[in-house]
């Protein structure tokens, strides 16, 4: 039975793993510990990471090389599913990253400013690695839209609807990043997440607003997400990723146990 | 020394790496020329068959494989490098022919309430042939990583290493003499796909 994943996703500036820009407060002492990307992703491989995840938070061209670098070492040291995101704008930024090691190729702004992007990716490399991120923010009651530049400009565009479009454009997978719950600890957008999930074809990749064990639980169960993804939780070592599927096979979700 | 088939595949990398970790001595070929020193051939692949299938032709190592394959020689496909093996692909607007060493289609699973397409994670293999040195060592219902769309149906049953589950029971691996193809991508495998990976490369050593 194909198995719910769980996801450590590693925010990469100039070569070392930084927290993410959604985490404000300081956390020296603690962010120390987490800074070199290859010692995590060993870590994280170790504890039975079902996929990494690298995004390079600078996105030029500087913050491009440095990420082939760290695609390069952790593949050569972690022979599992990678994913790179953040700075990818072009079909041959694609080849780069996948040539690298990488495995699947998340775009986000780059497909909204170009939706083309979406459908020469698939064209030339196939739907199974191109992955379309949406930073989705609820507007209205009833009303989810897609933001982009990390969450900073509205761009108007319903959150199911884009991601139906991009899905009919070629994303092999969509990763939904609640901008209202990021970096609150407070638990999943369950309600845009079940919607997206169950309006596209493919998997859909939960991501902010893991602070417990059940939070993670509830975004698979109720929000009927395929996979969770997760940072702080980790780097900050709240939880392994080996508890976190243990607390998810304990509620007979399928999870894959080493 | 195995020969990788270097056709700008982009799991090349992943691929030669991970057979360097079980202690093969690997060698990117790009030519039918480089291949025949070799003692086992391997096929990378992902992505669209019809590229794969055209990459392969135009460095001329399409007829070199299926002899290759034909002359029994070692041999492993992995994912598209296993689809290749078949007559053609059920892929939207496919029109390339494959290999052809093996009857049946490559086929896209089937729609269903509720199944996401592409498969994208870690599945289980049931191993239908125990004997097979593929897997030797590997439990029955080990997980592999899957990401595709598309599988091979081989119309001949008995080439079946493995099924797995997924809407579809589809053909996850096969095996027939000294060629070995798995839908699932053993160098993402963690210890299973390293473990298979070392079974391939102790096999074809055998076979020198």
């Amino acid at each position: 039975m194909l198995t719910r994943r769980v996801i450590p996703c590693l925010d990469v500036h100039d070569g070392q793993v930084t927290r993410g820009v959604q985490f404000g407060r300081a956390e020296d002492g603690r962010l120390q510990s987490v800074g070199d990307p290859i010692a995590l992703a060993l870590r994280y491989n170790d504890q039975g990471a079902d996929e990494m995840v690298f995004f390079d938070i600078t996105a030029s061209a500087h913050g491009r090389r440095s990420m082939i670098d760290v695609i390069e070492r952790a593949g050569d040291c972690c022979f599992m599913p990678l994913t790179v995101g953040g700075g990818i704008r072009t079909v041959d930024d694609m080849g780069m990253m996948l040539k690298a090691g990488a495995d699947k190729v998340s775009i986000n702004s780059s497909a909204l400013t170009n939706p083309d992007l979406i459908r020469a990716g698939a064209e030339k490399y196939g739907s199974q690695c191109i992955v379309v991120s949406i930073d989705a923010k609820r507007v209205q009651p009833d009303r989810w839209e897609v933001f982009s530049a990390g969450g900073r400009n509205s761009t108007g565009l319903e959150a199911v609807a884009w991601a139906e479009r991009a899905v009919t454009l070629g994303a092999g997978e969509i990763v939904l990043n609640s901008i209202d719950a990021d970096g609150t600890k407070s638990g999943f957008d369950l309600i845009i997440t079940r919607r997206i999930s169950e309006s596209v074809g493919v998997p859909v990749v939960a991501s902010g607003g893991a602070g417990t064990l059940d939070h993670l639980a509830e975004v698979l169960l109720i929000g009927r997400a395929d996979a969770v993804l997760a940072a702080s939780i980790f780097h900050f070592g709240t939880y392994t990723v080996r508890q976190v599927k243990e607390h998810l096979a304990r509620l007979n979700i399928p999870v894959r146990m080493q | 020394m195995i020969a990788l088939l270097d056709y700008d595949s982009g799991n090349i990398r992943s691929v030669e790496k991970a057979l360097r970790k079980v202690g093969a001595d690997v060698e990117r070929v790009r030519t039918p020329a480089a291949m025949q020193n070799a003692e086992a051939v391997v096929l990378p692949g992902v992505g669209a068959f019809d590229d794969c299938i055209g990459a392969l032709q135009r460095q001329e190592l399409l007829a070199a494989t299926r002899e290759w394959i034909l002359a029994d020689r070692p041999f492993l496909g992995i994912c598209v490098g296993y689809q290749a093996l078949f007559e053609r692909s059920e892929e939207f607007n496919s029109c390339a022919a494959g290999l052809a060493v093996f009857g049946g289609r490559v086929v896209r699973f089937h729609k269903s309430p509720g199944l996401k397409i592409p498969q994208i994670g870690w599945n289980q293999v049931r191993i239908t042939q125990p004997d097979c040195p593929l897997y030797r060592g590997i439990p029955d219902g080990a997980y592999f990583y899957f990401v595709h769309s598309f599988y091979p149906a081989p119309t001949d049953e008995s080439l079946v290493a493995t099924r797995t589950d997924y809407g579809d029971d589809f053909a996850s691996s096969i095996w027939r003499g000294n060629l070995f193809a798995t839908q699932f991508h053993p160098e993402k495998s963690q210890e299973n796909g390293l473990r298979l990976l070392r079974n391939f490369v102790e096999f074809s050593a055998s076979r020198g």
